[in-house]
């Protein structure tokens, strides 16, 4: 069950510019599998809504995040060192449907700061996968956790290193092809990733991003459109928070 | 010690209510909160039919607040009534349901569906600054809002609650309006009308370009307007902006509030009301007042 917790800081590193990588202690460690993601509250009381982070990996007992510095409270939670705490709240949405997996060559792909789900994605599918991330350049952050589970693609928008271009130039470069794709990323590339997708007639499950405030379905903030009529409203609107954040490609638009 | 409190007839087990639109229901916040210990649990604002609400981004954080512009989607009054009702029943708390519409027609239609149901007051929202059509357009004159709180309480199965916008000159004039109109309580504040500027993107934060203002950065002007409301009329008054923390709810109950909702706050600390009960009670303690009554409107 989903709560609210004051989780201890275990480390704090710095992977890549503007790219940090922190580890809490929390109990929700237990409860959590990959795609979900959790609030994190700031402690200066003039920031009220909580930050959704994604999991990157899930030990016993803690979590890691990997975030981007992208304002004035993920900057605040960098500065967060080993013996701080912070109020976290989760674990939040469903997950990737790692059953749908069994059996099945797999494409894990991720863009820029839609890369840290994958590692622990990649480290609960067991059987073939094909791991593909993009960067905008050679700042790979994750890059070796990624390739201890898997053989590792990779695109950079720079072309400093592998694939010059993005992560579906690189599926087109190598020739790579899979039953199945789990994605996380900006928007256009899940753009892309559905359009690949419908072309190859396999499904695709996609974690979608969106402004929240809650994040248990309460607000109605972070809603995408759907292709079915929702279950909470009764229009065509998905809670992201709730109801995702991972999605079947073709049941959301985007 | 006695924390209930009387709003047109109904009592309340103590004065902490949630905020409309923050709250959805309340079966999200079940797991956090337990119902059963709130005053009363007010819903999101239902129409006649389901609303898709505006497009994302929907909200954004500002200093000490926050903007919205969900522009109330809902489910429409018949999966309110077949779902949300019977849910919010299995707790002992009162239901107030939120009422939002387009026209008097639309507001006058859920008003009467509901007349059977099982909730306890109806709360409506004449003052939502995120639709284009009806809402804050009955709200920002006084005519119009005395008008549909007579076509309202004419087939009101229950008593009426008029949420008053703070986007007015004269809130007491408004109050009044309502209070002439047969309203059985006013409750306020609802947002102020905000805009944000995304400087990088060169955009609007929102995709509706305005939204409304919540959280403790509103607080003192609704301490303002509910204590000016208060003044004005002899109806109970509702007391919401900001409120965060037991302090800010006896500040709105010491300037006039019968009762208080909490909105915002919950985004920020899911278990806030239970913290804000916990710490009147404290203070009931602290300063010997054995009801929350004799606090009411203590400040003149």
């Amino acid at each position: 069950m989903k709560r609210k917790e004051s989780a201890k800081v275990l480390s704090q590193e710095c992977l890549a510019p503007g790219i940090f990588s922190m580890w809490l202690e929390a109990g929700i460690a237990d409860e959590a599998v990959p795609g979900q993601f959790v609030s994190l509250y700031s402690r200066d009381g003039s920031r009220l809504l909580p930050r959704p982070l994604s999991l990157c990996e899930i030990g016993e007992g803690r979590i890691r995040l990997v975030y981007r510095v992208a304002g004035a409270g993920t900057e605040e939670f960098s500065a967060l060192q080993a013996g701080d705490a912070i109020e976290i709240l989760g674990p939040l949405g469903n997950g990737f449907p790692l059953k749908e997996a069994e059996g099945k060559r797999v494409f894990l792909i991720g863009g820029g700061i839609g890369v840290p789900p994958m590692v622990e994605t990649a480290k609960r599918i067991l059987g073939e996968k094909i791991l593909v991330m993009g960067y905008r350049d050679s700042q790979m952050f994750l890059k070796e956790e990624l390739e201890r589970t898997g053989s590792l693609f990779v695109a950079t928008e720079d072309g400093s290193f592998g694939t010059r271009g993005n992560v579906l130039d690189a599926v087109r470069e190598r020739g790579l092809s899979a039953d199945l794709i789990f994605a996380c990323g900006p928007a256009p590339m899940l753009r892309a990733v559905k359009t690949y997708a419908g072309e190859q007639g396999i499904p695709a499950w996609i974690s979608m991003e969106e402004r929240m405030a809650c994040g248990i379905g309460a607000c109605l903030a972070c809603v995408c459109g759907s292709k079915e009529v929702d279950g909470h409203s009764h229009v065509k609107n998905k809670r992201i928070c709730k109801d995702g954040p991972v999605f079947l490609a073709e049941e959301v638009e985007l | 010690m006695n924390l209930s409190v009387d709003i047109a007839g109904v009592t309340l087990k103590n004065p902490v209510m949630t905020a409309s639109g923050t709250f959805g229901s309340g079966e999200e916040y079940s797991e956090f909160v337990d119902l059963n210990r709130l005053g009363a649990v007010v819903t999101k604002g239902v129409a006649n039919i389901p609303w898709p609400g505006n497009p994302t981004p929907r909200v954004a954080e500002t200093y000490g607040g926050m903007l919205n512009a969900i522009g109330l989607q809902n489910p429409g009054i018949d999966v309110f009534v077949r779902r949300d009702l019977p849910f919010l029943k299995q707790f002992d708390t009162k239901v107030v349901v939120n009422v939002c519409g387009r026209t008097t027609e639309d507001y006058v239609e859920v008003v009467e569906r509901l007349s059977e149901e099982p909730a306890d007051l109806l709360e409506i929202n004449i003052s939502c600054p995120n639709v284009k059509e009806g809402g804050i357009a009955f709200g920002q004159s006084a005519k119009a809002a005395e008008a549909i709180t007579r076509a309202v309480k004419e087939k009101a199965g229950q008593p009426v609650i008029m949420k008053l916008s703070p986007n007015v000159t004269y809130i007491a004039e408004m109050a009044r309006a309502v209070e002439a109109g047969g309203a059985d309580a006013v409750s306020l504040i609802n947002t102020l009308t905000g805009m944000k500027i995304d400087i990088h993107r060169r955009t609007f934060a929102l995709a509706n370009k305005t939204g409304g203002l919540s959280g403790p950065a509103v607080k003192p002007v609704a301490v303002r307007m509910v204590y000016q409301a208060a003044q004005a009329v002899k109806i109970p008054v509702i007391g919401m902006g900001g409120i965060r923390s037991a302090e800010d709810a006896l500040e709105f109950i010491l300037a006039g509030a019968a009762a208080v909702s909490v909105g915002t706050a919950n985004f920020h600390n899911p278990y806030v009301t239970m913290e804000i009960l916990d710490g009147i009670r404290a203070y009931m303690e602290q300063y010997g007042v054995s009801d929350v009554r004799e606090l009411v409107g203590a400040v003149r």
